[in-house]
């Protein structure tokens, strides 16, 4: 007899910081699958072993501290547990924490399907004294609570044991007590629908609360059938009940009045606790970090170091990274000969997918810091530091250390705004990163600034371009918030997790998982895009004109004449490609602003990659490609050809606009769709464009 | 007297949250509900934030959200 086994289908579910994570990572030869959520970006793990003859597929659910709507974490894991499949929840609960966490229990046993509980942190609770009758609570909540310790491996075997023998239950029995009162009111409608005979998937006691909790769909399902009319009055009778006795109409208040009521009986009967310990590590080590006055100044050199280690070392492989595809878009060229395929493939996708790559290392550095900030849990410290500066411009204290990476670059600070758990708050954030102006659009700034001012000049305005973008952009958050995100402030009331040393293994395990996350999903957008873009600055092909200057090439012997026939035609083409054409029907809308059409077209050309903006203006001014911000020919170009104000007016545009392809790439992904991009791109261009004609006239009047 | 006049270090007992649903499902879900007791571990700077603590529970909030509790000392 050949029998499929059977797969056990789990939900794991807990508050966050429980150790959920460290659990499953504990089950030995597990095979991890890594998502997301459909539509959201909220990680999504499941985890796959088999153990004594069942397959175990353990879908792991976003920390969350009660099955509400106030955090897309919340959401997710409310809805998975009311519409999808799965045989039992896993829930794990911190022993050191047990009332609160088993608040979350009590309304996960609501739902009335089978559930193991696994006391997580026993190591921990033992040291601090707390002594659980695992056996007792079991019988309180009338399923099967495991102690485990996910650090120390023990009681794993026993929690995949409780797992296959709940499983085999077959009846499923609704254990959870009320108090009194309520418990009467359910059991005068749970005997009503014993009469009436009524069938359902849920036991008729869970069916009774959902009809108190007035939920929508039980609701619906009654209202059309004829013993609604007996019904009603009895459900009206109970409700009244209660009103009296709680002394309030707030159903919800109720009902968190009796969670709150099973956690503590649970916690009186079966926890047991030694007499008060002494001051914890947490708590001396707040009296530092969370200090009046020095927590401050110590964060705030911790991030320097973050911000030194993640710009100055990660740039040691960005080299390489930029070596190797350098290598290796000449060798793509040198195999494949000077065609368009080598072209579409060389400048086109390898060059793509470079820029791309090229990120890895800052991200890996930031994100590593990142994850540390959080699973030591200082994250939250930080946002308590923070939020009062924040919150003035209607940003989150979290927010900052998005917008300060912003500075170095805007790919990896768009991700770091998953920190921020809100979605207004993240969005809102999304939109003004931005204006941190990243390393990338320096060279435009040095080279405007030095052919626009003098020496001595040019520290300070560097120094008062940056600081005024910030500027810019907080003030831009206040606007936001006032008109796009406006609405009740979000509240802001944030758990200080306990501090622990964080695992190398999770550490790991989250880095890597952002690192390909990245790759994979930027790398195809970005792949796309770049052939896009190669397209429109190579295509419509000028044959007529490549061979005429082909042979005006080879007929002279002039290095400088050559030079400036190369130039010539290279700057033919790129006028007259798609994009050169844009940039032409373009220009009225940039002449307001004194930009001619070469600025149009070096503006455009910024949208793939800000470094490009130089390269193009070297073309564009006749100089040919190989310019950089410091060579004095360009810097002597656009002295002649650019007035104060144009420059000016050019460098507030540069600060402003749509950050590079990969960036808005990654903020599109972010923020949730094209739509958001959309968005941004309207937003940052009218806001750019109105800042730089302002400025641009300003700067007239005065010069 | 609301939670906000607390001083730091001293001990008091929830009577009352007068919040909108969603702030008072979150502070029930963290363990603040009526009779809990309170403390005040610490305020920010601009005493614009503050941490408290229920339970074992340390929990951050702003100033205006901690004017909705109210407490007795
Ligand atoms: N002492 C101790 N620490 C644990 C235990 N389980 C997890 N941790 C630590 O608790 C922190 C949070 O764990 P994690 O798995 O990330 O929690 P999650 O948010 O529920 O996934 C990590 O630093 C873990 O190393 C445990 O049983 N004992």
């Amino acid at each position: 007899m050949s029998t499929k086994t059977e797969t056990i289908k789990i939900a794991l579910v807990g508050q966050p910081n429980v150790g959920k994570s460290a659990l499953i990572n504990s089950v030995g030869n597990a095979r991890l699958k890594v998502g997301n959520f459909s539509g959201v970006t909220v990680r999504k793990e499941i985890v796959r072993f088999n153990r004594d003859g069942y397959d175990f597929e353990i879908t792991d659910l976003p920390g969350s501290y009660s099955l509400t709507d106030y955090t897309i974490e919340e959401r997710v894991t409310k809805k998975y547990l009311d519409d999808s499949e799965y045989d039992l929840i896993l829930n794990v609960v911190d022993s050191t924490n047990i009332e609160r966490n088993l608040y979350l229990t009590t309304e996960l046993l609501a739902l009335n399907k089978k559930i193991v509980v696994a006391l997580n942190m026993t190591d921990e609770a033992v040291k601090e004294g707390v002594d659980i009758d695992e056996v007792q609570l079991g019988k309180i909540l009338g399923v099967n609570c495991v102690k485990t310790s996910a650090v120390q491996k023990t009681g794993i075997d026993d929690v995949i044991q409780a797992i296959i023998k709940t499983y085999n239950l077959r009846e499923n029995r609704f254990h959870l007590q009320f108090s009194e009162v309520f418990e009467e009111e359910i059991t005068h409608i749970v005997s009503f629908l014993e009469e009436k005979k009524i069938k359902c998937k849920i036991s008729l006691k869970a069916l009774a609360i959902k009809l108190l909790r007035e939920d929508k769909e039980t609701y619906l399902r009654f209202h059309e059938e004829p013993i609604w009319t007996e019904l009603q009055p009895i459900v009206n009778k109970a409700y009244q009940h209660l009103y009296l006795h709680y002394d309030t109409k707030d159903l919800d208040d109720i009902f968190n009045d009796e969670k709150s009521a099973v956690a503590k009986g649970a916690v009186v009967e079966t926890v047991h606790f030694d007499k008060e310990v002494k001051q914890s590590l947490t708590d001396k080590i707040d009296n530092l970090l969370m200090h009046q006055f020095i927590g401050l100044p110590i964060f705030l050199f911790l991030m320097w170091g973050l911000f030194q280690l993640t710009f100055e070392v990660g740039s040691i492989p960005m080299d390489w990274i930029d070596a190797f595809f350098a290598s290796l878009i000449d060798g793509t060229k040198s195999y494949l000969g000077d065609t368009e395929l080598a072209s579409v493939i060389s400048d086109g996708a390898i060059a793509g997918v470079g820029a791309v790559v090229l990120f890895l290392p800052n991200i890996v550095i930031l994100f590593l810091g990142i994850a540390l900030l959080e699973t030591t849990g200082y994250m939250s410290r930080v946002a308590f530091l923070l939020d009062g500066f924040f919150h003035k411009f209607g940003l989150h204290g979290k927010s900052f250390i998005p917008l300060v990476s912003g500075f170095g670059c805007s790919v990896p600070a768009y991700m770091a705004a998953r920190t921020l758990k809100n979605d207004r708050d993240r969005l809102l954030t999304l939109f003004i990163i931005g204006f941190m102006s990243c390393g990338a659009r320096l060279p435009i700034y040095v080279l405007f600034v030095g052919a626009l001012f003098t020496e001595e000049q040019a520290g300070n305005i560097l120094f008062l371009i940056y600081i005024s973008g910030a500027l810019i952009g907080v003030l831009a958050a206040k606007v936001l918030k006032i008109t796009v995100f406006k609405g009740d402030d979000e509240p802001f009331v944030m758990e200080m997790p306990k501090y622990r040393l964080p695992s190398f293994k999770l550490i790991w395990h989250t880095v890597s998982a952002q690192a390909m996350m990245y790759l994979r999903k930027a790398g195809t957008y970005i792949l796309l895009a770049s052939v896009l873009i190669w397209f429109a600055s190579n295509y419509p092909k000028q044959i007529e004109m490549e061979q005429e200057f082909q042979v005006k090439i080879e007929q002279t012997q002039n290095e400088e004449t050559i030079n400036a026939l190369t130039n010539e035609l290279a700057l033919y083409k790129l006028e007259n490609s798609y994009l050169g054409i844009i940039g032409h029907a373009s220009e009225p809308f940039f002449a307001p602003l004194g930009y001619d059409w070469r600025m149009a077209i070096a503006l455009e050309t910024g949208l793939a990659a800000k470094e490009v903006v130089v390269a193009t203006l070297g073309v564009l001014y006749g100089l040919g490609e190989e310019h950089d911000e410091e060579s004095s020919g360009l810097i002597e170009k656009i002295r002649a050809n650019i007035s104060l104000p144009a420059g000016i007016s050019f460098i507030v545009f540069v600060m402003i606009y749509l950050p590079c392809l990969a960036a808005s790439m990654v903020f599109m992904r972010e923020a949730g769709g094209w739509k958001y991009l959309g968005y941004l791109f309207v937003f940052t261009t009218a806001t750019a464009w109105s800042l730089s004609f302002v400025a641009f006239n300003v700067a007239q009047v005065l010069t | 007297m609301k939670l906000n006049e607390l001083k730091k270090g001293q001990l008091a007992t929830v009577s009352e949250i007068n919040a909108n649903r969603e702030l008072k499902n979150r502070f029930n879900s963290f363990g603040l509900v009526k009779g809990a007791i309170i403390s005040i571990d610490g305020h920010s700077l601009a005493k614009k934030t503050m941490e408290i603590c229920i339970n074992k529970t340390h929990i951050a909030l702003r100033a205006s959200e901690a004017e909705k509790i109210e407490v007795t000392v």
